[in-house]
This record gives structure tokens, sequence and C-alpha cells, in this order.
């Protein structure tokens, strides 16, 4: 298959980039706004990106959950089925890798750690089945079942690994976590004196076969198919019930892979609040990458970077690290909001806007 | 103040922040347009609320921030959905699940140092003879004032979209805003005060939280409710009074999660916790049939299209 | 429920302050009613209006007198609704002026329009379907009370529709009315606005023959009451039996202007097509085979729960055209649904090929080599964010050779959408072009590609010409023909009773959910279909 026509590739990414801009200058007017100087801040940010090598391990250590989840999400969203239970995919699937990972401990590597991968794998996509199936056989909004699905997965986890809960760590007091799991299945560190670790190959791994379940196919072509024209699909033979359901599983499968390799890349242990909203910025992350295998990657480096970099600026100057996220939120709202714009739809505005000048000045 | 009666003060307390939003979201979605962003704005309300309070001492101050507040993000959804025709669905969820509480985060530190920060509560209004009601006397003329808000500006908006030529504009250009335009009707005004509407009622529910009854903020503490209200919405088939019976429903089951973990029951607060949201899975599951929505909703509309 | 005085003096107060609005007066100065009979009444001066893409008016002039009927004249797509759209103030022309009642006036939305008289019945009803008549009206009318009257709108739409004979009841809902009720409502909304002008777009297309029959007569009572009537059309027969004047388009220019007694329907094809148009088609005889498709006793359910179709039964041979007449929304939809398998069949069997398909899925029943042309073509047919040769795979993409254990072959693909492309002429590209990129006929092309390229046995085909220009619904007949001469058994559901007498070897009328008739086409005339659709006869 060819490539798509590479005039829309640019534009896309010119109005991408133009989106990073806007969002950048809004984000200065709310740094401006609690009284901090924006350039400085910004200065900060880049530092912390670009600054060292570690601290370019650490982009790509954040990149890693945000881009498995981002293909997650890019998987649904093809197929039109709007997940935003992206979050509770990740600690559903990060909840079945560790669980497998534990009770299976003696087990060797070998066998462990395909084992956990599927949990993870299950975990995240069987969830996401759950409102799948609703949408595809009763019609249930998805979105309204899948954010409610993220409380209901956090809240269960954190019944599991808190202090009377069946998976806490007994030697951790207080604190709420599982069990360490076993050194030998954990994911290597790539670099020393990093947290880089080999989930990053896992992660471009699934880079690519997302793309040939996309585009090489047939499972990927109905799912696309019924993305963009559920009716025609239905009458040309289509099972579109089937071509939802997969979708869902799929993409939550993703996300628990974000989740499983987030336990054993970085924490090692399913510990409260691993995810630091992963799954709701690897719906922003797919967004922007408009649901390709490549734009996601490109959006999943930027937004790891941008939080990496947020946390020395954080640290520096005072600037709480949250902003980062806001202009995330910033970026994509600009970046979408112009989509489906055409010069023809501003011309009322534009002319209604003329018309008020003319009156102030005749 | 027996069991029955307490529960159902509970009830109507914990149930305005619902019924706020929801109301709000009602006329939004009745005009065509999906708010998603009510978690947002609600979380952005409650800030608005204790920022204002805290900064004036004042709670009225509070309140007032948090109208402008509401109406400004109303205002920004109206544009980048009617003007711009932007997708509904992308901008509301970014705004609900990562601006609004980005945001407020980001604030609070900048602001306070730190979060779960603690602010003043409304006092009770009881209204005299009336609450001495049995059973219901205390949970009707024993609350705050956004209680009695939300509570009592229900048959006026149920009114409203019944009986009057305004509401019935607004019925009129949620299902079918070609045929509105067609008649005369400005479709954009309509959604664009609609849609704000949707924001100020969205944003004084989050602050009915905040300086109603909880009075320690952090940037969680909406925890799904705007979600759940958009939710509401549906199972109260678009309707300011059925809206109202869910909200209380809603807010019984909060008020009774509660009580069930002071009494120590043995089940385990998380899942107490996630009654809520398994119950709006439910029940969306049960009404999944008969839906109702208004036809446009959801689906950007432009005069000139040919 | 009126305001007190002095509160409503209070509300045009603010009203005026804060809205900087000020109220109309009780009484309209409608400037058409003050004309005089025969004098023009609207004028359009050098109307141009730009689309991307698309001229649709250039440097039109029209015009029309009181008291007439006025017929604009054109194939889909000359400009005659945009022309029209411009004149109601939904679009703003380019360049031009617009004269009502001998003024100049610029309209800038509908308001503007109807504030001056005019009144448009669209062809897709604008009405809201889940609200009453007297709502739907009610919306029309610039009422400044806070609270719905219902009982005086109520009394407004009895005395139009004694005034004009349009027979409806108030409290109904649009959409428990029948699409004749429909546009009626659609009148009288006009009407109560103080329409003086009418402008009617393609109002006999969703009607009976005996529904017409009652417009017609509708209108001459109005113009005898000094109202003035535009009725926009592409039919030459009901041009010529109903109005004063026409005025031809063709590609957004303005053909002619002639009186309709001076004209006859060969001078008026050839305005509208700039060419001499055959009215024949040439078939060649009938040459019958086995039973392809066999609907036996069949029921089923519409949408809302209701029957849609009741005991329908009939076949369809190898190398005929069975032609299913009747008025939209008589169950021919549901039929087609059922046969494709799209929808339940309550009761009753569907067999395809001898065998039995009924409530089969929809991909086992195209395995039958089951083709269809959808009705919408392009949103059912075809999915245009897909390539070319993506949408040419649509139903075979899963099997042998274009795809081998869940993996595409793209080199198959490539090659039989490049055959398809030359052998059926579509315009395009390459094969990997966007889909959307296409002209209109080329996507219908693209479509009759795919469905007929497979030698299917059965071919389903609804509305095949709907929408399309004289050239495309040239191509489409004579393909409809050429497979039917391959030994094809095609179920041709249509609305246009010329094309469907015209392809047809039988006719099967639907009214109801029943078949009404089913008759060979020779045998039957165009009154007793006409009077089969509307259930008054049985053959």
């Amino acid at each position: 298959m060819k490539f798509t026509i590479p005039e829309e590739a640019l534009k896309t990414i010119q109005t991408r980039a133009l989106a990073v801009l806007i969002g950048f200058a809004l984000g200065a007017i709310l740094i401006l706004a609690t009284g901090n100087n924006p350039i400085t801040a910004y200065v900060s940010l880049f530092n912390g990106i670009f600054g060292s090598v570690y601290s370019i391990t650490e982009t790509l250590v954040k990149t890693i959950p945000l881009l498995l989840a981002g293909l997650g999400m890019a998987i649904a969203f093809r197929c039109k089925v709007i997940n935003i239970g992206g979050e509770g995919q990740i600690y559903m699937g990060a909840l079945g890798a560790t669980f497998l990972a534990l009770t299976f401990g003696g087990a060797p590597a070998i066998v462990l750690f395909p084992l956990s991968l599927v949990g993870g794998f299950l975990g995240g996509g069987v969830w996401a089945a759950i409102p799948g199936i609703l949408k595809a056989k009763i019609k249930v909004n998805e979105i309204l079942t899948s954010m409610m699905m993220n409380f209901v997965a956090i809240l269960f986890v954190s019944y599991l690994i808190t202090g009377s809960g069946p998976m806490h760590d007994p030697l951790s007091l207080g604190w709420a976590t599982s069990p360490p799991i076993s050194s030998s299945i954990r994911l290597p560190i790539l670099l020393p004196r990093s947290r880089l670790h080999a989930g990053l190959f896992i992660a471009i791994l699934s880079v690519f076969i997302v793309y040939a379940l996309l585009e090489k196919t047939t499972l990927g072509y109905e799912i696309k198919a019924v993305g963009t024209n559920p009716e025609a699909a239905r009458v040309s033979g289509i099972n579109v019930t089937r071509a939802v359901i997969i979708s869902m599983l799929l993409s939550g499968g993703f996300a628990g892979l974000a989740g499983m390799v987030e336990v054993f890349g970085v924490q090692y242990r399913l510990v409260g609040g691993f995810s630091v909203n992963y799954g709701y910025t690897a719906i922003m992350v797919a967004l922007l990458g408009k649901l390709n295998p490549l734009g996601t990657t490109l959006s999943a480096l930027l937004f790891g970077a941008l939080i990496v970099g947020a946390d020395t600026m954080a640290r520096q100057t005072g600037v709480a690290i949250f902003i980062a996220y806001t202009l995330q939120g910033l970026i994509v709202i600009t970046a979408v909001a112009f989509e489906h714009l055409k010069r023809q739809d501003l011309a009322p505005l534009i002319s209604w806007i003329k018309k008020k000048r003319g009156n102030k000045s005749g | 103040m027996d069991f029955l009666t307490g529960l159902l003060v509970s009830a109507f307390q914990l149930a305005t922040p619902y019924l706020l939003a929801a109301q709000g979201e009602v006329y939004a979605e009745r005009s065509g347009v999906m708010n998603l962003g009510v978690e947002g704005m609600m979380v952005m309300g409650a800030f608005a609320a204790l920022f204002g309070t805290l900064a004036t001492g004042n709670l009225g101050v509070g309140i007032l921030l948090t109208f402008i507040v509401g109406a400004f993000l109303g205002l920004v959804m109206a544009f980048l959905s009617v003007t711009l025709r932007s997708n509904q669905v992308i901008i509301g969820i970014t705004l609900s699940s990562m601006i609004g509480w980005s945001l407020v985060a980001y604030l609070l530190r900048m602001a306070y140092g730190g979060s779960n920060i603690k602010c003043p509560t409304l006092q009770n209004i009881c209204i005299p003879i009336l609450r001495q009601i049995p059973v219901l006397g205390p949970a009707l003329f024993e609350q705050n004032i956004l209680t009695y808000l939300a509570v009592f500006s229900t048959p006026i908006l149920a009114l409203v979209l019944s009986r009057t030529t305004i509401g019935l504009k607004i019925k009129a250009t949620g299902e079918n805003p070609r045929a509105s335009e067609t008649m005369g009707l400005n479709v954009y005004l309509i959604r664009y005060l609609c849609v704000i509407f949707g924001g100020i009622m969205a944003a004084l529910g989050g602050a009915a939280l905040m300086i109603g009854y909880v009075g320690v903020f952090h940037e969680n503490v909406i925890a799904g409710r705007g979600w759940i209200a958009i939710t509401l919405v549906i199972l109260g088939r678009w309707s300011p009074v059925g809206v109202l019976g869910v909200s209380l429903l809603f807010g019984s089951i909060e008020a009774l999660q509660w009580r069930l973990q002071v009494l120590g029951v043995g089940i385990p607060y998380e899942f107490l916790l996630m009654l809520p949201y398994l119950l709006a899975i439910v029940i969306l599951v049960i009404i999944a049939r008969k839906a109702g929505a208004p036809a446009s909703l959801g689906l950007p509309y432009t005069r000139e299209e040919k | 429920m009126k305001i007190p005085q002095t509160v409503d003096k209070l509300r045009k107060k603010i009203t005026k302050t804060v809205f900087r609005k000020e109220e109309k007066p009780e009484q309209d100065l409608n400037p058409i009613k003050k004309m005089e009979l025969g004098s023009p009444v609207i004028k359009m001066e050098q109307i141009t209006k730009r689309f991307p893409g698309v001229l649709a008016n250039d440097h039109i002039d029209f015009e029309v007198r009181k008291g007439e009927i006025h017929a604009l004249l054109g194939e889909n797509g000359a400009g005659k609704t945009t022309l029209m759209n411009v004149l109601y103030g939904l679009y703003q022309p380019d360049e031009g002026n617009i004269f009502i009642g001998g003024e100049r006036v610029e309209l800038k939305s509908p308001l503007d329009a109807i504030k001056l008289g005019i009144g448009m019945v669209h062809q897709h009803f604008m009405l809201i379907s889940v609200f009453t008549v007297a709502e739907n009206v009610a919306l029309g009318l610039k009422l400044s009370e806070i609270f719905l009257n219902v009982d005086r709108i109520k009394e407004e739409i009895d005395e139009l529709s004694s005034r004009y004979g349009l027979k409806v009841d108030p409290r109904t809902k649009i959409w428990q009315l029948s699409v004749g009720e429909q546009q009626r409502v659609e009148i009288i909304k006009a009407l109560s606005q103080g329409a003086d002008l009418l402008i009617l777009d393609e109002p006999t297309s969703v009607l009976t023959p005996q529904e017409v029959k009652e417009l017609f007569t509708t209108l001459r009572s109005m113009t005898d009451q000094g109202l003035s009537i535009i009725f926009i059309t592409h039919k030459l027969d009901e041009v010529l039996s109903i109005s004063d004047r026409i005025t031809v388009l063709r590609n957004g220019k303005v053909v002619s202007v002639v009186e309709t007694s001076k004209t006859n329907k060969k001078e008026l094809a050839r305005m509208m097509v700039g060419r001499t148009v055959l009215f024949e088609l040439s078939k060649p005889p009938l040459n019958k085979g086995n039973v392809i498709l066999k609907v036996d006793d069949l029921w089923a359910l519409s949408d809302k729960g209701l029957n849609a179709l009741r005991s329908v039964s009939f076949d369809v041979c190898e190398g005929e055209i069975l032609g299913i007449a009747g008025v939209a929304g008589n169950g021919q939809s549901e039929l087609i649904e059922v046969i494709t398998g799209l929808r339940k069949a309550t009761r009753g069997k569907v067999f395809i090929n001898g065998r039995d398909m009924t409530n089969h899925s929809p991909k086992e029943i195209i395995e039958q080599k089951v083709t269809y042309i959808p009705e919408d073509r392009v949103t059912e047919g075809l999915i245009l964010d897909f390539t070319v040769a993506d949408n040419l795979i649509l139903k075979n993409f899963s099997s042998h050779p274009f795809s081998n254990r869940g993996l595409l072959n793209d080199k198959e693909v490539k090659r039989f959408a490049d055959e398809l492309i030359s052998e059926f002429d579509v315009k395009t590209p390459s094969a990997y072009t966007p889909t959307k990129n296409l002209s209109g006929g080329n996507l219908q092309k693209l479509l009759l590609a795919r469905e007929l390229s497979q030698t299917p046995h059965l071919l389903i085909a609804a509305q095949p010409t709907k929408g399309l220009d004289v050239g495309a619904s040239e191509y489409i007949r004579k393909k409809l023909i050429e497979q039917r001469g391959k030994g094809t058994a095609i179920l041709l559901v249509s609305e246009d009773l010329d094309e469907l007498l015209a392809l047809s070897d039988r006719v099967a009328v639907m009214y109801e959910g029943e078949v009404t008739g089913l008759i060979e086409r020779k045998k039957v005339s165009i009154e007793e279909i006409g009077l089969m659709m509307t259930g008054a006869k049985k053959m």
C-alpha cells in the first residue's frame, strides 16, 4: 500500500506545529498570571529536556507508556469507538501482569515473562471489551461507560494493594503497594545510570505491529471501514459488532501493556498512583498523532518530553509541573479546533468582524 | 434526627452538584450541543469558589466568581463547538480529562503552595414552619442556598422548556437546526446561550460541592461527578424533572454509602465508593433500548452547507 | 397567556435596550400585497452564486408576476434550488440584485424573506418530526408572548386549512403524518407567516398521481386568491399541465423564458438538456430463465415496530427486470433490507438460487452473488475516505485472491482495481486516489463497476438514478439492460414511474407493505398503477 499523499502529511505537521506554538503562548499567559516569568520557565523547560543524557533517557522512559497506550487509543478511535477508559485499562493491565507474576513467581523467567505480557494485554483488553460489547450489542454510549470503568478500576486496584487488601505487601507497612516482582522478569536497564528499560523495545515493536495490523490485514481493513462508514461496511457484509468489540479488545490490550511495562520496567511493583494520568494523556497523544502509528510516536515523544522538562522547570523556577499537562490539553484543542475548518467557514465570522470594525470607524 | 430524615437531608445536599451540572447540560444538549467538558467546568467552578472566598473572605464573592468562570468556559466551549464546528467530543474530553484538573492543580500550588486547601462552607438557610414537615421538611427547607437553587429551579427550567416559546425554539434547534434556520431561528445564538448556561450551571455544581459541604479542596475532588451528570441527562430523558429524580437517586446512593462506611458494614470502602459509577453503567444498560436524544445532538451545523 | 400591559411595556423597553432591536409593529407593510395582478412581484437581476469548484448561478435574470404559476425547470444541478435559496435568504448572492414589490432588498436570512412575504416549501421538508403540526407552525410565527398559546395557533391553522383546502389535524405529530400531509403542513406554515409568494421545490417527487392532482387544485385556488407561485421541477409533463410561464435553467444560466401555452415537451427537453433527448429506451426481448429470487409470504417490522411487510410474495427470474412501484415508505426499503440480510424477517422465506437464505448474514447473501446498488449510493455503498482500490474490494476483501489468512494481497488488489477502472472508464488519477476526490458521476461508475464486475446472479437496484443528471441516468439504465441481457435477475425499486415502466418486464406495486399488484408491464396502464399505489385497486 502506498503512503498517503505527502501533501496531506505536510499540512498536518504544519497545523500541529502551529498548535504547539499557540499552546505555548497560552501557557505563557497562564504562567504570567501567577506572577512568574514565562521566558525563564520555558528556558528551564527546554534545558530540562535536552540538558543531559539522563534527561533524554527520562523522556524515553515517559514516552514508552504513552506510546503503548496511545497506540491502543488509536486503534479504537480508528473504529470510531471513543475509548476514554485508557487509565483504567492501564491499571487493569498492570494488575493482570503483576498478579500472574506474583502468583507464579517460582516459574522460570522464560515462561513467566510471556505469561505476564499476556496477563497485561488481557487485563486491559478485557476491561476495554466490556464497554465495547455494551456498545456493539446494545448501543450503550461507550464514552460514559469507559469513563466510569476508570474509577472502578482505580478503586479496585487501590483496594487490592492498600493496608488490608489481599495484594498488599506486608513489608511495606503503610504504603499502598504490592510485593515486588521477581528480578528475573524485570525489564533490564538499557543504559547504566538511567531508568531507560527494555520496555522501549516492546513499544517500538508495537508500533510496527499496529501499523501492520491497520494497513496489511483484513481485520485492519474492517476496523477502518467501520470507523469511516459503518453503514456501507454493514451493507457490504462486514460484521460491525465484531469489529467494534475486537478494536476495543486490542485498544485496551495495548493500554494494558503500557501498565505492565511501567510495573516491570520502572516500579517493579504494583504501587498506587503509578500512572500519572497516562491513560488520558494517551488519548491526546493519539488524537494529535492523527491516529496513525508514526504520528502517535511523535506525539508521545513530544508529550513525554514536556513532562520531563516541566519537572526540571518546576524545581528550578517554581512553576508547578501541572502546567505541562495543561499545555498538552491546550495544544490538542488548538490542533483539533482548526482541523475541520475551511476558509469559507470563517467567512461569516470574518465579515461580521469587518462589519463591526466598519461600524466603529464609519 | 432519625435515619431516614438524615439520609434525605444528605441526599439532597449530595445531589446538588449533580443536579446543577445536569440541568445545565440538559439545556445544552437540548439545543444540540454535547458538552463533555462538564467535569472540567465543575472542577474549575469549584476552584473559582475557593479562590473567590479565600481572597475576600466572602462566600458570595466566591459564587460570583464561579458564575464568571462558568460563563467564560461555556463561551469558549460554544465558540469551539458552534462557530468553529470542532469535534465536540474531543474538545469536551480534553477539557475534562486534561485541562480541568491540571490547570486547577497548577493554580492550587501557585496560589496556595499545595493541595488540600480548606475553605469555609455555606450556612444552611432554614425556612421556619416548612422545615417542620415530617420526613421531608429538613431535607427541603434546611439547606444552603445552592441546594435551594438547584431544587427549586427545576420546575422553572421544566416549564420554560415545555410551555414557552423560548423552550420551543431551543428544542427545535436541537432536533433540526436546518429547519429551524429556515423558520427564521438564529441557531448559533440559541446554542451559544444554552452552552453558556450549561457552563454556568456546571461551575455552580462544582462550587456546590466545595463550599456546599466538602470544604477541602484538591484537584480530584470532583471524582467523576461531571461524567455522572452527563449520564444523568440521559437517564433523566433530557427533562429537568427527570434529572431531578435521578440526581436525588445518586445523592441518596452517596449518602447511603457514607453511612455504610461509618457503620463499618464490613464491605471495603473502595467498593462502596464504586457504587455510583457501577450504578451509572447498570442504568445505562437498562435503558439502552429507548433513546430519545435530540436528533442533531453532537453534530456541527453550518448555515451555508450545500 | 397575555401579559398585563405595564409589564409588556417594560418588557419592550428592556428588549429595545438590551438587544438593540425594535419590535416590528403589528401590521407588516408587505410590498407584494400592494401590487396588481400581472405585475412583477419579484425580480432577480444578474444573480451570481459561487461555491468551491462550481458556479451554481451565472448572472441569472428571473421574474415572477402576481397571480401566476411560474415553473423553474432544469436538470439536477442546473442551479434551480440555489437560486431559490438566494431568494429565500438562505444564501447571499455574490453578485446581482433582488427586487421585491418593486423595491431593492437585501436578504440576509430567511427572516428577511419571510417578512417580505416569501415562503418556501423545501424538497426535504423542514419540519421537526417530534413536534406537532401546531408546534411547527408556532415556530415560524414571530410570537412575542412568553407562553405558547396553542389554541390560537390551532384556530389559525384551521382557518388556512379551509380557505385553501389543505386538510390536516393540528394536534398530530409530524412523524405520524403521510408525506402528502407533511407537505400540506409545510404550505400552511408558509402561509401562516404571511406568504404571498410561495416557492415549491420539487413538490411532486414524493406524491402519488392522485395527490399530485390534489396539490395542483390547491395551487390553482391559491393563485385565484392572488398568491403567486414558483414551481421548481424537472418533470416536463407537470410543467406543461400546471404552469403559466416557464424559465429553463441549464448549467447555472437561463436558457429561455417561455409561455407554457406556446411550447411543447420536445422543445422544453431540448432547452433543458441542450440536445435532443430520446424518451424511449430500446430493450431487447425478454429471455427468461430460472427463478433466482423467490420471496414467499414475507413479513417484517419497521424501525417503529409496525408491520412494514405483509405477506409479500413474488419471484424474479434470470434475465428479467422486476420493478417495484410505490410511493416511498410503503415497505420497499424494508423489503430490500430483508432480502440483503440487513433486516430480520418475522415470517416467511427468502430463497436465492434455490437456497433458503432467510435471515442469513449480509456476507452469506453476498456470497450467493447478490449485488446491491443502494439508494444513497455514496453513503451506503462507498467509503469516501478509502482509496478507489479499497472501495472496489469492499465486498470481497476477505476472500481469495485479495487476502490470504487475514493478510491483504496488495498486488492482486491493484491488478483488480486497474482492470475495473479501465473497463468501466472511471476517471481517476490512480487506483490509490482517495475516493472523495472523484466527481459524482465517477462515483456512480465506481459503484457500478464493483457491483457488476462480479457477474451477479441477482442485482438489486434501489432508486438507481435518483439525483443524477440525464447523462448519468442514461448510462446506468443502459448498464441495467446490459446486465439483464447477460442473464442477471434484477429487482428494481424506483419512484420514477417513467423509468420503472421503461425498464421493467414485470411490475409489482407496493402499498402499506402489501403487494397490491403483480403484473406484466405490457398488460397494465400508468393510471392503473397509480391506483394500485394508493391501494384503491388490486391486480
